[in-house]
């Protein structure tokens, strides 16, 4: 039997799985009513999820097809309504299956994203301060589309793009995930602007280098009812003076 | 079951099947049993998905802190595997696993880690590495590197954090 205070020093050793069956049980009791000792679970969690990234390899193309194959037969769970224990490891709130599992896509996009910026700005001199800079916008982002009332909306625009557009009625924030989009002309970028009722308000710039991108809208959602995305001259423009190459109301 | 959800996991698959494999197969070291295990992580991920909640970490780290776990519960239940019990095999640098190439995309967090591990105590990066790569139980590290269970138990907890600061991980 582990006494109490050694309990304490058990988060790394939970968290790279390393306590047999009768110890995780107790721990996990533990955690239960130990709030720091969650929060250092969480991170350190986290901190191996990050040796377990580095370590990521190519998998065959056809293990795609199996896994595929396999999803199509079986069920997925309802989701839990009832509260968890507050070491986070069961769900809570209600929300509909199909938008749950539409959040869960863009989280994982997002994390993509992320990653792919943080390769592409490896070279440059000050990668650790980029690289903390681009996870900092990621996790507000992932934080965005994690709110429990963030509704999404996806839309296929001209040329084979995919844009989805995520707004927290809470939070009065939206984000726009767009991928394959044609790279802007030289000089140009693309803008985002909030749809106030026919009125656009400007709602920041897209990063010109990337035709894949995710980022949280500037400023408030207010009452914008949707949003759209023009092409203007690079440092953007006060109102659009071109056609919106997208327009996507946003979810009900 | 809509199509609409079969098709945005495959867009999470595209992102994820990669870190699932290469975590599972650090820890089992064999690639059938390996393709195996990752292919019940993902269908597991695909029936629990809509449970998924924000309070347990992103969207990555569940899917691999589940995977590891996965990994983990096989190669305890096939603990007597010979191989395993080799101390010397043990004890020896990791592998690199040729027939797999490493994902491109990982680079940064490869070099981010491995500079991070550099900063460890010989302990600290050992037990970290033997407990979450090679899946062994923090009784199993004890044993191999001749440390009482208490120490391994903290250079664990003292190795994550001090990751945790250098990589600059916040949950």
């Amino acid at each position: 039997m582990t006494n109490r205070a050694d309990l304490h020093t058990l988060t790394g050793a939970y968290a790279t799985d390393s306590l047999d069956d009768t110890e995780r049980a107790q721990f996990e009791e533990h955690i239960g009513q130990c709030p720091a000792c969650a929060q250092e679970v969480r991170e350190l969690s986290a901190t191996a999820a990050r040796l377990g990234l580095a370590a990521a390899v190519v998998p065959r193309p056809a293990l795609k097809e199996q896994v595929l194959r396999s999803i199509a037969t079986v069920r997925q769970e309802a989701p839990r309504t009832e509260p968890g224990p507050p070491g986070g490891t069961v769900p809570r709130a209600p929300l509909r299956r199909a938008s749950r599992w539409a959040l869960a896509a863009c989280l994982a996009a997002a994390t993509a994203f992320g990653a792919t910026a943080v390769w592409q700005h490896r070279e440059a001199g000050d990668a650790r301060d980029q690289a903390r800079e681009v996870q900092q916008r990621t996790e507000e982002l992932a934080s965005l589309l994690a709110a429990p009332d963030a509704r999404t909306r996806t839309a296929n625009l001209a040329g084979g793009a995919r844009a989805t557009v995520v707004v927290s009625e809470g939070r009065d924030r939206a984000a726009f995930l767009a991928t394959g989009m044609a790279e802007p002309p030289r000089g140009k970028v693309y803008q985002l602007w909030f749809n106030d009722k026919g009125t656009m308000r400007s709602a920041g710039l897209m990063d010109p280098g990337r035709t894949t991108s995710a980022l949280v809208m500037k400023g408030r959602v207010g009452e914008a009812t949707g949003m759209g995305v023009t092409v203007e001259p690079a440092g953007g423009s006060p109102e659009p003076t071109t056609k919106p190459v997208a327009l996507l109301d946003f979810p009900a | 079951m809509a199509r609409g959800d079969q098709k945005a996991f495959a867009s999470v698959y595209d992102v994820v099947a990669g870190p699932v494999l290469g975590v599972v197969r650090r820890v089992l070291r064999d690639h059938a049993q390996s393709e195996e295990v990752t292919q019940e992580v993902l269908v597991e991920v695909w029936r629990t998905a809509p449970r998924y909640r924000k309070n347990r970490g992103t969207a990555m780290n569940w899917v691999l802190t589940l995977a590891h776990r996965r990994a983990v519960d096989r190669v305890r239940s096939v603990e007597a595997a010979a191989e395993r019990d080799h101390k010397a095999a043990l004890l020896a640098q990791t592998p690199e696993f040729d027939e797999v190439s490493e994902q491109v995309e990982a680079r940064f967090e490869r070099e981010q880690v491995r500079r991070c591990l550099r900063g460890l105590t010989e302990t600290q990066r050992q037990s970290v590495t033997l407990a979450y790569y090679r899946g062994l139980t923090h009784r199993q590290v004890a044993e191999l590197l001749a440390l009482p269970l208490g120490t391994v138990k903290t250079r664990l907890r003292d190795g994550l954090i001090r990751l945790r600061d250098c990589m600059g991980v916040s949950a």
